[in-house]
């Protein structure tokens, strides 16, 4: 079954600006709207000021707020709740409490979290959040004041003065994260402060800090996605993609009755998934911060030649490191599950922007005839699902899985129904039971997968490595072995499609057009497909979650439409695939790299024009 | 713990052995066959880790659990093994380009986190493998196929970087010296934590006799000391010779000459946290030193496998969430 699932383009969020009277939200909810504006998005705001003109500082009463909606199409209102809350003080926090959407983001002054602005805001405890019910959201604490504060060192001005520069700070932080332009917002200030040019360069160079901090700190747009129909009963949370990977993989190892082993490195924008599983001692999890990208997978590898589920999380630029380890993974034929976090590139590229254009690195990038599974995620919570089916893949099959997400769906999040343990796929590792049948190589039924047996299990020790070999795992330089071999493990690959769900339509089961999509595009895509078929167009979608293999059923599907779009954040990459695995069809495109999601109008829009050619 | 009754033979797989005839590494494997099966331990229980270069081969010749990996990466790997399971008996088996040069960086956090594998390293100062190229442990100015007018760089020495990296075992032995390698490898498997046993190894083809200032000759006893823990720094053909320490250097006296009397000679403390005279042992050269061989460090420090267990039963016993359904339903939820 789709899922019906809307995507909250970027254009249409909500922001609230919250702080004490005195701090200045006014003029910097004013300011981020201004700039909004002149970048061509719809606007509509909403001042929110205390009922009392001078209320006691730090308290609920005394907060002032300013809330903008801003949007590509007509926005009619200011937004009914804010996707982003940006909290001066914990009394702010406490008084927009009913304000916030259920995923929101809230970036708060940490230096404000203090015993006397709790007493102040009436908190019982020091854990706010804790008392809120705030636990889940997306939280980005930054030390607003210390840093302002930092900022102005040099400038000979009074601590009044420097701390009425702090909405400055918290301004050039969301115009960061938001992709505003800071030159709008400095004209406009040069408006106001003209005849001041001390409080004018103070204020900009707040606000650069406040942006560059953004900046290196690689704080991420975050994303929204909801549901877009009638949705199930049931008990509801929030997650975003990362944590349902590393969730995923964990309820996989529980299920499986292995222990599960990440070894990873820390890269923008995967890293939570390293920080998710290290905080689950609890559960049993080993992590292994290594010592660099390649550590990373081989210690994972290393754990799955031990008899664990070895797990290794990165991004593209991490990718390319690992390929070699990679490689013998497959040669190897271990189960290790390796999650790419995609952002753009090449090289260092766009590390805080989603892309899908490591698609073919995925595929082909290593050396030598190098087979193995891709799968890639399509909404934050279904990460969950596909890393438990790529765990599930890998310890059943013996092979290295490559699971793709991207930076959209790491860092959005959802509302995600529950899961319960017992609902899920069994999972069989493949562990050897008879010592007298057992050969390193053997591969004891039509799927091809050999046994997995590892030190420790007594009657079964064996040698395995990167060279070719034959059935008994010895080193064989002998010619046909080395095709049999090849032969045997790109059919290994093939043969896991009887594991692979056929390829499910959305829309139109036959048609004008299909459109073609894989892994994170799937919001928008489905949003645009929605919005087609709601205006009578005879369009459908086909959403691809496996890519090598793909389902079973896609030459079928494809047939069924006279014009075929493959749509993804990239030049051609999936396309290109396509080309190779079904050339009978044609494929038209829409390509995007600008380091952002799809519009949903662009989507519209391109397929559209097809339907008139 | 059950200990299991065994024959080097038992270690001994059934491929045939391919290194070149005359080539250090057949003793190597004799010594550490021998010294396996007088272990005890459940023969199962060895996982045996190596990179890419002529030692690296070694897992193929052993029947116990096998890992031949890819260059550089045993020390990654071989962590990942004992972290996964810390009953093991990991064992790493590589050389000097394999752990110094492309595997440099695996190599000293491996040391640093203290995984307790057992490392032999062939110090053979050669690239073998791809037929005779320096290493990083080649001396300055020796001739190769890519250093045909002399190298022009100074090379690692291995316990040098081992102490750099807070290394806490280091010993040294010489590929022909069977029942001084059985010695030091037994210590090394003891020992809980990375240990790291630098084996000379003479390479017949590439590099030949390039360890033979110390390791042969009749004289070879006076230029060369086997420390043990808690015995004298005596050495020599005669045993007259040991080590003082003078100004703060270490010197090579003769008892019962110049005044020295054997209360003047050090007595060798391998559990000396301080890396001072390990420092010195590991530097020593000929011709004004004895080069040092024996177990020159093995200082006791916790082990990151065991450690990150121990982490793990600690945060166990206090934990709120004990299975996977509770971890999900755990934080904020709502009902629909």
């Amino acid at each position: 079954m789709i899922k019906e699932t809307k995507v909250i383009e970027l254009e249409a969020v909500t922001i609230r600006f919250s702080g004490d009277s005195g701090d200045g939200m006014q003029l910097t909810g004013t300011l981020f709207s201004d700039a909004t504006a002149l970048i061509g998005n719809d606007i509509s705001t909403f001042p929110d000021y205390p009922s009392e003109i001078r209320a006691p500082q730090g308290t609920v009463g005394g907060v002032s707020g300013f809330q903008v909606h801003f949007g590509k199409r007509k926005i009619h209102t200011p937004g009914d709740k804010a996707h982003v809350l940006v909290a001066m003080n914990p009394a702010a926090i406490k008084a927009n409490v009913m304000f916030l959407e259920r995923s929101a983001t809230i970036i708060y002054d940490s230096d404000s979290f203090t015993e006397r602005n709790f007493l102040k805001a009436k908190f019982k405890t020091n854990e706010p959040f804790e008392e809120l019910n705030l636990i889940d959201h997306p939280k980005i604490a930054v030390p607003i004041t210390s840093l302002t504060k930092e900022a102005l060192v040099d400038r000979e001005m009074d601590n009044k003065a420097v701390l009425r520069s702090k909405n400055m700070f918290a301004l050039g932080l969301v115009s960061w994260i938001f992709n505003r332009p800071l030159k709008v917002i400095e004209d406009a200030l040069s408006l106001k402060f003209g005849k001041n040019p001390d409080v004018l360069e103070s204020n900009i160079l707040v606000l650069h800090a406040g942006f560059n901090y953004g900046m290196n700190m690689q704080h991420t747009t975050p994303q929204y996605i909801v549901p877009a129909a009638e949705i199930e009963k049931g008990t509801y949370r929030n997650i975003n993609g990362n944590v349902a990977t590393a969730w995923g993989m964990l309820a996989a190892a529980e299920k499986a009755g292995v222990q599960l082993l990440l070894g990873s490195y820390p890269i923008t924008p995967a890293t939570e998934i390293l920080q998710a599983l290290s905080e689950r001692k609890d559960l049993g999890v080993k992590t292994i911060q290594a010592e660099d990208e390649i550590a990373g997978i081989c210690s994972a590898l290393g754990a799955s030649f031990a008899g664990s589920l070895g797990v290794t999380s990165t991004s593209g630029p991490g990718l390319a490191l690992k390929s070699e380890a990679i490689n013998l993974a497959v040669m190897a034929e271990l189960p290790l599950v390796v999650v790419d976090v995609q952002r753009g590139g090449p090289s260092t590229g766009l590390p805080t922007k989603t892309e899908q254009a490591d698609l073919l690195q995925a595929l082909w990038g290593r050396n030598g005839e190098s087979p193995l599974v891709v799968i890639a995620a399509s909404t934050p919570s279904d990460c969950f699902d596909y890393a438990y089916i790529a765990s599930k893949i890998a310890l059943e099959r013996m092979t290295p899985v490559l699971l793709l997400t991207d930076g959209f769906l790491g860092n959005g999040s959802e509302p995600w129904k529950i899961p319960s343990m017992a609902d899920l796929q069994k999972i069989t590792p493949r562990i050897a039971k008879n010592q007298e049948e057992f050969k390193a190589y053997r591969r004891p039924d039509d799927s091809l997968a050999r046994e997995w047996a590892f030190p420790g299990m007594e009657g079964f020790e064996h040698r395995i490595g990167g060279l070719e070999k034959d059935e008994m795992g010895n080193v064989s330089h002998d010619p046909s072995n080395h095709q049999e071999m090849c032969e045997i493990r790109a059919k290994k690959i093939e043969n896991v499609v009887d594991m692979v769900p056929d390829l499910e339509t959305y829309g139109c089961p036959e048609g004008d057009v299909l459109i073609v999509g894989w892994g994170g595009t799937f919001g928008h895509l489905i949003s645009a497909a929605r919005d087609l078929c709601a205006e009578k167009k005879p369009v459908g979608l086909a959403h691809f979650n496996y890519i090598n293999p793909l389902p079973a059923n896609t030459a079928e599907v494809f047939s069924r439409y006279k014009k075929i779009i493959v749509c993804e954040l990239n030049l051609g990459q999936f396309a290109t695939y396509l080309r190779s695995k079904f050339p009978q069809f044609t494929y038209h495109q829409h390509n995007k790299v600008q380091g952002l999601p799809f519009s949903v109008g662009e989507i519209m829009e391109s397929v559209t024009k097809l339907l008139e050619d | 713990m059950t200990t299991f009754t065994y024959t080097a033979k038992d270690f001994k797989s059934e491929n045939e052995v391919r290194w070149c005839p005359g080539c250090g590494d057949h003793a190597i494997l004799n010594a550490v066959q021998r010294v396996m099966a007088d272990l005890g331990y459940n023969k199962a229980d060895y996982a045996i880790v190596s990179g890419i270069g002529c030692s690296s081969r070694f897992p193929y010749y052993m029947n116990t659990y096998g890992f031949h990996t890819i260059h550089g990466r045993g020390s990654a790997i071989a962590t990942g093994v004992k972290t996964a399971n810390p009953r093991l008996q990991v064992w790493q088996f590589t050389g000097d380009g394999d752990a110094l040069a492309i595997g440099g960086n695996h190599f000293i956090h491996m040391i640093r986190r203290n995984v307790d594998v057992n490392v032999i390293l062939f110090n053979n100062k050669i690239y073998g493998l791809t037929k005779g190229q320096y290493s990083p442990t080649t001396d300055r100015g020796f001739r190769t196929k890519t250093s045909p007018f002399g190298t022009v760089e100074d090379p690692f020495v291995t316990g040098q970087l081992v102490l750099g990296a807070r290394g806490t075992f280091f010993a040294r032995s010489i590929d022909g010296n069977m029942k001084m390698s059985q010695e030091i490898f037994r210590d090394a498997a003891l020992f809980k934590g990375t240990s790291v046993v630098e084996v000379l190894q003479n390479c017949v083809i590439f590099n030949s006799g390039v360890h033979e200032f110390v390791t042969k000759g009749d004289d070879r006893e006076d230029k060369q000391i086997f420390l043990r823990h808690g015995e004298k720094m005596i050495y020599g053909v005669n045993q007259d010779k040991g080590l003082v320490l003078e100004n703060g250097k270490l010197k090579a006296v003769t008892i019962g000459q110049d005044g020295y009397t054997l209360d003047d000679i050090l007595v060798h403390d391998d559990k000396e946290e301080s890396i001072y005279l390990h420092a010195a042992l590991i530097n020593a050269q000929l011709p004004e030193l004895p080069v040092a061989f024996g177990v020159i460090r093995a200082v006791d420090s916790p082990t990151y496998d065991e450690a990150l267990e121990a982490q793990i039963s600690e945060v166990q016993q206090t934990r709120k969430i004990t299975c996977m359904d509770e971890l999900l339903h755990s934080g904020n939820t709502w009902e629909v």
